[in-house]
């Protein structure tokens, strides 16, 4: 190995960064430097978005809903306030709407021009959610989109698509599976997924916890 | 502006694909260009609109082969570079090479939970009255700014119903050229499938979008 080794190229072994890694590197030093970003608020703002803030928040906001009525009735009539409730809110979902599924209509929210997506309570978004493939097809073609996903809606459910345009924020709130009766809130929220509350999925009673 | 970031109802990019278990990031990268964009939006040296306006500006080969914090690198530089805070030869180094420019204000790290808590609501107080009401037919004016806006080419000149009175909103287009804030009434409005795609739509299928009034005309 140390036959390899040239002295007059060290410096090319601490140049192990790809193009983009060392690109951001760069950035970073520079805006630390210039004292226009604190290091601190950078690792809580990935902190946050890693640990805190995902989609199990918006699962508590879809069991609750299932299981207390008047909540549900009042995150129909003001979801920012209602997740509120549940201390969610704040940036990327400043507006939220929640959007109910029925037996004869099934929502889906899409956001064609960017990635616009309600942090507080689903996350950062998936990459396929933010990827042209499903940004372009979502609006023309609803039902093969869900195809993409596996799932195939039952015959006469329409289907409405949400296109996030504005800062208003979606989250679907999917209609609680049969054979769930009884069950605690904590036990509901086990079985909302992600992509239940995009619309690309359904919940999966056999994902109880 | 007609970027390649108005994708609605484009063809060619074959299915979409779940991934498994998808990570949150992929790459150490893609959270520090994360967190760099939003420190750096913090500053309140640009609005959300002028950052997406940025990231559209990138042109449609790149946009469409870039990853998503690609494009937000790319955008991210840009605005740097416009509003004077580093020049090219800064981001080549990663040091600095120019005196900083006083930012507005520098985001600290206690006080990260609190103002992503806070986030930066957009609802204003209205100037005047709501134009439109809920049930109303309303038609979608044909534009095509270069500038930035939220009115995606699939649903210009169309026909729909608004369906919810929003609030009175920040209205992006002049907010991302760096004007003074304005604000205009927001609303919810749905087209069937069929006005948007014609005869190649599922007609058992609608789309709404949020639609700011000087978007709209009375159908």
């Amino acid at each position: 190995m140390s036959g390899h080794h040239h002295h007059d190229h060290d410096h090319h072994h601490d140049n192990h960064f790809t193009p983009i890694e060392a690109r951001v590197k760069a950035l970073e030093s520079l805006l630390v430097a210039k004292g226009y970003v604190d290091p601190a608020a950078l690792d809580a703002i990935v902190e946050t978005y890693e640990t805190k803030v995902g989609p199990r928040n918006g699962a508590r906001v879809v069991a609750k809903a299932w299981t207390d009525p008047a909540f549900a009735e009042r995150l129909k009539a003001d979801g920012s306030a209602a997740v509120a409730e549940l201390g969610y809110g704040g940036r990327g979902g400043e507006h939220i709407v929640a959007c109910f599924n029925t037996p004869n209509e099934h929502n889906l929210i899409v956001c064609t021009l960017c990635s616009c997506y309600p942090w507080p309570v689903l996350g950062l978004p998936p990459v396929w959610y933010k990827s042209p493939p499903y940004r372009a097809k979502a609006v023309i073609d609803p039902r093969g989109t869900l195809a993409d996903f596996g799932v195939t809606l039952p015959e006469g459910q329409r289907i409405r698509v949400w296109d996030s345009t504005a800062e208003t924020r979606f989250i679907v709130i999917p209609m609680r599976p049969a054979g769930t009766e009884g069950w605690s809130e904590e036990k509901l929220a086990s079985i909302v997924n992600r992509d239940s509350m995009i619309g690309t999925g359904l919940p999966r009673v056999e994902d109880a916890l | 502006m007609n970027g390649g970031q108005d994708l609605g109802g484009q063809m060619g990019f074959g299915p979409v694909r779940p991934e498994p278990d998808e990570p949150i990031f992929h790459a150490e990268w893609e959270k520090r260009v994360l967190a760099l964009s939003v420190a750096a939006g913090a500053m309140g040296q640009w609005t959300i609109d002028e950052s997406r306006h940025a990231r559209e500006s990138i042109p449609p080969a790149d946009y469409l082969s870039f990853s998503y914090y690609q494009i937000w690198l790319a955008g991210l530089s840009n605005l740097l570079v416009t509003h004077g805070f580093v020049t090219p030869d800064e981001l080549a180094l990663g040091e600095p090479v120019t005196a900083p420019r006083p930012p507005k204000r520098v985001l600290k790290g206690a006080d990260v939970p609190a103002v992503l808590r806070r986030g930066f609501p957009f609802e204003r107080e209205a100037p005047a009255p709501a134009k439109f009401a809920v049930g109303d037919a309303v038609r979608t004016i044909v534009m095509h700014p270069t500038h930035h806006t939220r009115l995606p080419r699939y649903a210009r000149g169309k026909s729909g119903v608004i369906e919810r009175v929003t609030g009175c909103h920040v209205f992006p287009d002049t907010g991302s050229q760096g004007l003074p804030e304005t604000a205009q009434w927001l609303y919810t409005v749905v087209f069937t499938g069929p006005e948007l795609w014609g005869r190649d739509a599922d007609p058992t299928s609608s789309v709404s979008i949020e639609v700011w009034e000087s978007y709209l005309e009375p159908a």
